[in-house]
């Protein structure tokens, strides 16, 4: 390993090597479902059919994709500036409060083309504010980023389980959840677009967030490769000390990225909140904060990875209910397991088959060949 | 009921809400004045827990059921250790991806082996840790103070409670009186030294990463063995977190750990306790604040505003041997 990593033409680097890890971690999933005594290739054939199988089941898979696009994209803005925000979930959960806030107050008397502008605004807002306090005491106080946004997930919990029993809950109401939203704080679904492609939706609640999630997306690009922020961003993710000596404010980019990192974290509300449940549940965000962090890995931490890193878990969730629905041994939770897998190896273990890749690549091409020759003479 | 009746009470649950966290807390220790970051604690904690209540109920014997929960503890913290030690990963990526194949896992399998909904079978008394009577304890129960202080304070608690406060005066003898401790340590600060005076810094980590696996294996015993009688799905519940928090708290040295973890399993059992009850001056505190109370405490602390507490130099960063 003294020998720094050779480097890679673009298509290994950022084809190959996610899909070799992906490989990896779906062949060890693929064994548990053996230990569970079930088949693999059952479990895949039923996967792919539950998330493609119909119209209805396409927009649930986009639906899930929506979700995990914002959260994707907050943990991938925080990874270019060398942040790791763990925070997407609680940030997700307090970025509700904007969307419950502006549907409650607007529902009645607007139309959700205004109120939806309001409601963004409103949940990036609020996931801005609880990615903010962490990015601030990082950046002022010096304390880890990894642990404060931990510790500020569990304080959202808390926090939400507290609003919505005292402030959020209607009177007389025994479930902890808003009231329905009336038309003004319902997002039209997108049945439009799916009928372009001769599909029909039924009752899945994919919805205009969904664009909303391709802009951001776009919106992250540009930030990230054709701003100077975005380029004082990648400087301090690639060397602070150099950040540094190029005069670039240090506290001042922790703190606007671990903003910026917590709007788009906090827009994941308006998925499922205004998208499909129409009001605000206890523990509505389910961990897609969390999945997030395997999104951002797979994908790179670039938009133009992270959607189609986001499609494959939209994939895994609308399968996986399948699977659950046709083989009940292989409940939800497998699809924990298949993200911690790829957590692990495109993430932690990301170097763990680059050198045998490198090894290969190099060898089928003429010139890598000859370096090859050179180096071993 | 008289104020030392509830005292003794509320000492008592603080002491068995306390025990996993102490435990946990001293397996962060040692990896992290290693210089390895352990944010699965939670998952090892839950694997070891699973693991423990499986093999307990199979082979009906706690002590086979300890040992297993600490074979997989230490198998999770291998595979950490051989994402962040041997293949330089990120050590955050790592423990995040253990707390999630865990949590999964345990269910999965929980439910393929006992088809309980992701529970283990309840155990019978052979399959777990009973309570422990100290000697004389009937003998002193009625006498005045001295009485329920021993009686119901220190005796009846499993033996992997005294196990885990006996783990307290260890750990520092270990980590402040042995050769090995006072290698982990430098290796948390400054491996390049430790690595100029000839020794292994890889071999040194991966022994502190294995203390970390035992110590959270018999955490994660404690919950399914001694707290209850089997694994419920997800049933660390964020100990693993708290654990952390204490240990930061603490500012890695075993004896706040004690204290640390102490205070915070004393919030807890107040929170249980007095749920919705107000009290004077304040009111009525609501149980969503005290749960939250011991993550705020930390954050304070991180954030310098109540002493400084001062991780470990080399704490996060693979070392790379210079050629």
């Amino acid at each position: 390993m003294s020998v720094p990593h050779a480097k890679l033409p673009g298509w290994a680097e950022y084809g190959l090597i996610p899909l070799v890890n992906l490989a990896v971690a779906f062949l060890i999933s693929g064994l548990v479902v053996l230990i569970v005594g079930e088949s693999p290739l059952d479990a895949a054939y039923h996967m792919v059919n539950g998330a493609f199988g119909r119209g209805e089941y396409i927009g649930f898979t986009l639906y899930y994709t929506t979700t995990f696009i914002f959260t994707g994209l907050a943990v991938a803005v925080a990874f270019h500036c060398g942040l790791f925000n763990i925070g997407g979930e609680g940030q997700a959960y307090v970025g509700g409060i904007g969307v419950a806030v502006a549907c409650l107050a607007l529902d009645r008397t607007m139309p959700w083309y205004l109120v939806f502008p309001i409601a963004t605004v409103g949940a990036a807002f609020f996931g801005a504010f609880w990615a903010f306090i962490p990015g601030w005491l990082q950046a002022r106080r010096g304390s880890h980023i990894v642990i404060t946004t931990i510790m500020f997930n569990f304080i959202a919990a808390s926090l939400m389980n507290y609003l919505l029993n005292r402030v959020f809950k209607p009177l007389g109401s025994m479930s902890l959840e808003t009231r329905t939203f009336e038309a003004g704080g319902q997002l039209p679904r997108l049945d439009w677009l799916m009928s372009i492609f001769g599909l029909d939706l039924g009752s899945a609640p994919f919805n205009v967030s969904f664009l909303l999630a391709l802009l951001a997306a776009f919106a992250v690009w540009l930030l990230i490769s054709r701003t100077r922020l975005g380029y004082e961003m990648r400087t301090m993710g690639f060397s602070p000390t150099a950040a540094r000596y190029a005069g670039i404010g240090e506290a001042r980019i922790i703190i606007v990225t671990m903003a910026i990192s917590g709007a788009l974290a906090g827009m994941t509300a308006l998925n499922s909140i205004m998208g499909e449940q129409h009001r605000m549940q206890l523990d509505f965000v389910q961990g897609a904060g969390f999945v997030g962090i395997a999104v951002a890995l797979m994908g790179r931490s670039h938009p133009a990875g992270i959607i189609p890193a986001a499609l494959l878990f939209g994939v895994l969730y609308q399968g996986g209910a399948e699977i659950a629905f046709e083989m009940p041994a292989i409940s939800r939770d497998m699809i924990v397991i298949i993200q911690g897998l790829v957590i692990l190896f495109a993430g932690a273990l990301e170097h763990m088959f680059r050198p045998a890749v490198t090894r290969l690549v190099l060898g089928l091409s003429p010139q890598g060949r000859d370096t090859a020759a050179t180096r071993g003479a | 009921m008289d104020v030392f009746q509830v005292f003794i009470e509320l000492a008592q649950s603080t002491i068995r809400v306390s025990t996993p966290l102490i435990l946990a807390a001293l397996a962060g220790l040692f990896t992290e004045r290693a210089g390895v970051f352990d944010i699965g604690l939670e998952g090892k904690m839950l694997g070891a827990a699973f693991a423990a209540a499986s093999v307990a109920y199979i082979l009906q014997s706690a002590t086979m059921g300890l040992l297993a929960g600490v074979l997989v503890s230490v198998l999770l913290s291998l595979v950490h250790g051989y994402a962040s030690i041997t293949q330089r990963g990120s050590q955050i990526v790592s423990g995040v991806a253990i707390n999630f194949i865990v949590a999964g896992s345990t269910v999965i399998l929980g439910e393929a082996w006992f088809r309980q909904g992701g529970r283990t079978p309840a155990l019978s008394a052979d399959g777990r840790f009973g309570t422990l009577a100290l000697p004389f304890a009937e003998t002193l129960r009625d006498v005045p103070v001295l009485g329920p202080l021993y009686s119901g304070l220190l005796s009846g608690h499993s033996l992997l409670t005294y196990l885990a406060f006996l783990m307290v005066p260890a750990s520092w003898w270990v980590l402040y009186r042995t050769r090995f401790g006072l290698r982990l340590r430098a290796v948390g600060e400054n491996p390049g030294a430790v690595d100029t005076a000839g020794i292994s810094v890889i071999w040194l980590r991966y022994r502190a990463v294995i203390c970390c696996g035992v110590l959270c294996g018999v955490a994660g015993a404690y919950l399914s063995l001694a707290a209850n009688g089997g694994f419920t799905k997800g049933m660390t519940a964020g100990k693993g977190y708290i654990a952390l928090a204490a240990l930061i708290f603490a500012k890695w040295r075993p004896a706040n750990v004690l204290f640390a973890c102490l205070l915070f399993g004393f919030l807890d059992a107040f929170a249980i306790r007095y749920q919705s009850q107000a009290f004077p001056l304040i009111g009525k505190v609501p149980v969503q604040l005290m749960q939250a109370l011991p993550y705020i405490l930390t954050i304070i602390l991180l954030a310098g505003f109540i002493g400084k507490a001062v991780p470990p130099k080399a704490g996060g960063i693979a070392y790379v041997k210079e050629r």
